[in-house]
């Protein structure tokens, strides 16, 4: 059966034109009759995922033969540019450090939580650096690197995990949703904020972010759908770290892979090694290009491990062996692009110090910022409920007003160090 | 204490009294007209469509066939397929869009089709449409409304008949208005889409069909007109119906019962006050405190089950507030804590007038 992709609604249909028989003839309009067109290729072959995964740099940093990299006619990918890699190199490393340095703050006492995202740098990072200035960002709870490579400021990325009550960023400054952490949630705000834009003419493009366990919610099914219904320029990218805190992937889905979800929903999905940053780049770079053409939404799976327990109140050692963990030391996002760019000439020992510094700035950056206390207004409580507080959210500020001035004039009088 | 008037005027303070006034005498020149509350809602939203493009409207057959209930009808025809159209059947859906288009934006007005039909948008609505703005310290405001068909009354199979008020005025953050008269519908709309809070609309849909004399060329250019001076009436009781002996504190579809309840109090010689809530979120206090100050007696009435519920919020609020003026204890009238009924069953369970007058007789009127 072809699948079609026009879902024009009913009412866009009841006037006057023919339909064409929905079993009998491929659809001739939308965005995967485009890609046909475009391509030459069938419905199915543009919206399946190639047949293996896009890998473009392999595991020890070499670049594999084009032939091996997974290419298929309709999902060809050029190798970025030098340029636009070492700046993924940079930010990979920054990543790293910033994970390990939040990591060691929760451990201090410094952070409330941090769920890491190491093992995961090179999607996190090739997650920003797909998007232009005016393309918005929709992250998770574990994609804080995504939001720093963003160019959102590192402390205040942490603010939610350092136990404080706001997002610390305005999101729509920086055209970065807040860390969602009811799974899927942020996809149909994504598909929302894709959905003004093209109504006002913007070609604005948006990059949503899930996990694999996030793919059996029910918004995910929603926000893909709703997405390819108003053909709305939305690039769907799941990280595939294997878990769900605890439980593995096969007990998520029994789907082929995650990507071919996108079939269903009449999109382009594909496949990806999570820990080359190079193809991730290539591929993402390629959908957010697509989607702005009009060509969206697309849904991008990426392969990759989280390397560390969901968070630091998890322990992974009841669900997963360490010889399976240590298969995925060797496929580090970090030391392959190292190989690669030192093979390739790009990258030297001034180069490497250069960058190492670069991210040691920014963990002293977070290490002076979270040992900061941060002195906090009880009135903060009742400001931003809504626009302006209501009459009994005046009465409860007063109530707490009053007990804290009790509380004070009592410690006034009691306490001989204050009373000085 | 508010000037008492009609329920259709259901005016608040003397500045909205002088602006009915000033709304009356335009009224003279074209003439109030029988409307209906399903016509208002509609007018309603296209004059804030007219008045601003980013307002859009959408949901579940709320495009070529105006809704199940006709409430957006012509819209789309009027405004084109960008501005009113359907969506695909999924309500989590639909809030969810509506929350990224309000991001960025837009001023979206989206129908839940029927009360039970919001629950799969729950998540949503609790933790995103009700936190968003405090959770990004003001940064961003979600200026959207869910229109929601509520309550019972019109012999509806299942699931369509739910009184839900609850369980978002229970969600700190939301606004939650439930009118119950033909002007307040398009007033209280039009309030809602202006606001820049989120606004949890609840439509009595057994008063879709209630027709009220109404002029709503008046209604527009008064809108017009506070919007300008910044007044608004917004997230204020009116008075119903004034009276000095009890009073009957009830909103959305139980205001006309309990309107009718006083109508037949007055024949037995008792003079009951009924305060329309109007708005459960932000509530009332002054205007509803000031008539049980005023009658010293009180019955709440709601559709909605009892337990844990708006009426049980009013009567803590009135107790606490006006415990020394009171001559007896709180009454309320309420759905019993069942499921909603069936057809069948649905009068035993609604609060009606005899029930009401009951409450009003156990006011321990010989002390």
């Amino acid at each position: 059966m072809t699948i079609s992709a026009d879902h024009a609604a009913p009412g866009q249909t009841a006037q006057g034109r023919q339909s064409p028989d929905p079993i009998e003839e491929p659809r001739t309009e939308g965005p995967v009759a485009e890609a046909v067109r475009k391509f030459g290729i069938t419905a199915e072959d543009y919206m399946l995922p190639a047949r293996h995964q896009i890998q473009m740099v392999d595991q020890d940093g070499n670049l594999k033969p084009h032939s091996e990299q997974g290419a298929e006619p309709g999902h060809e990918y050029p190798v970025p540019g030098d340029e636009e890699l070492l700046a993924a190199y940079e930010q990979l490393v920054v990543g790293r450090r910033v994970n390990d340095q939040n990591s060691a703050l929760v451990r201090q006492g410094r952070m409330a939580v941090y769920p890491s995202s190491h093992g995961q740098e090179a999607c996190q990072v090739a997650a920003a650096l797909c998007l232009s200035e005016g393309d918005w960002l929709f992250p998770t709870y574990r994609d804080s690197v995504a939001v720093m490579t963003r160019g959102v400021d590192p402390v205040q990325t942490m603010t939610l995990f350092r136990g404080d009550w706001h997002s610390g960023y305005d999101p729509a400054k920086h055209k970065v949703g807040i860390q969602c952490t009811p799974l899927t949630t942020q996809l149909l705000h994504a598909v929302g904020v894709a959905h003004a834009a093209k109504l006002r003419g913007e070609d604005t493009v948006v990059l949503a972010m899930c996990g694999d366990g996030a793919t059996s919610e029910g918004d995910f099914h929603e926000a893909l759908n709703f997405a390819a219904v108003f053909h709305l320029p939305v690039v769907f990218f799941v990280q595939n770290n294997q878990y769900a805190i605890s439980v593995p992937l096969a007990h998520q889905s029994v789907a082929p892979s995650l990507a071919h979800k996108a079939v269903g929903y009449g999109m382009a999905g594909e496949r990806v090694d999570g820990n080359d940053v190079v193809a991730l780049l290539a591929v993402l770079d390629r959908a957010v290009k697509l989607a702005r053409e009009g060509s969206g939404p697309l849904l991008v799976e990426a392969h990759t491990y989280r390397m560390q327990a969901h968070t630091n109140a998890d322990d992974a050692t009841r669900y997963r062996q360490d010889s399976e963990v240590a298969q995925w030391v060797a496929r580090d996002p970090l030391t392959r692009m190292r190989t690669y760019l030192t093979d390739k000439g790009l990258l030297d020992g001034d180069g490497e110090s250069r960058i190492a510094e670069k991210a040691e700035a920014v963990a002293t950056q977070l290490r002076n910022g979270l040992n900061e206390d941060v002195p906090v207004d009880p009135q903060d409580l009742f400001r931003y409920v809504f626009s302006t507080p209501t009459p009994q959210l005046k009465e409860q500020s007063a109530l707490l007003a009053d007990e804290l001035a009790r509380d004070a004039s009592a410690g006034a009088s009691t306490n001989p160090e204050s009373a000085k | 204490m508010s000037t008492a008037t009609s329920a259709v005027n259901g005016n608040v303070s003397s500045a909205t009294a002088r602006a009915a006034a000033t709304a009356a005498a335009a009224a003279e020149a074209t003439g109030p007209q029988p409307v209906t509350m399903a016509k208002a809602l509609n007018t309603a939203m296209a004059d804030a469509m007219h008045a601003d493009k980013s307002v859009l409207v959408f949901g579940e057959d709320v495009g070529m066939l105006g809704g199940v209930f006709r409430i957006t009808d012509g819209l789309t025809k009027t405004f084109g397929e960008q501005r009113c159209f359907d969506t695909p059947l999924a309500e989590s859906g639909i809030v969810g869009m509506a929350v990224g288009m309000a991001m960025n934006g837009m001023r979206p007005v989206i129908e839940m089709q029927f009360d039970a039909f919001a629950y799969p948008a729950f998540q949503q609505i609790v933790s995103h449409v009700a936190k968003m703005h405090n959770r990004t310290k003001g940064a961003l405001k979600l200026p959207m409304v869910i229109r929601v068909p509520y309550a019972g009354g019109i012999g509806g199979v299942e699931h369509h008949c739910d009184s839900s008020e609850s369980y978002y005025a229970h969600t700190a953050g939301l606004k939650v208005y439930a009118p119950a008269t033909v002007a307040d519908a398009y007033r209280m709309l039009r309030e809602a889409i202006d606001s820049d809070d989120p606004v949890m609309f609840m439509e009595p849909k057994k008063l879709y069909w209630s027709k009220d004399m109404v002029d709503l060329e008046a209604l527009r250019d008064q809108h017009a007109a506070n919007a300008k001076s910044g007044t608004s009436t917004e997230g204020r009781a009116a008075v119903a119906r004034p009276g000095t002996d009890a009073t009957l504190i009830a909103y959305g579809p139980s205001v006309p019962t309990a309107l009718a309840a006083a109508a037949a109090a007055a024949e037995e010689g008792r003079s009951l006050e009924v305060i329309d809530v109007r708005s459960i979120v932000p509530f009332d206090d002054e205007t509803v405190c000031a008539s049980v100050r005023k009658t010293g007696r009180a019955v709440v009435i709601a559709e909605a089950h009892g337990f844990a519920s708006v009426s049980s919020e009013i009567v803590a609020r009135v107790q606490e507030r006006c415990f020394h003026y009171l001559a007896a204890p709180i009454r309320r009238v309420t759905g019993f804590d069942v499921p909603y009924p069936a057809p069948k069953l649905e009068h035993y369970y609604l609060p009606g007038v005899d029930r009401i007058l009951d409450a009003v007789d156990d006011l321990q009127w010989e002390d």
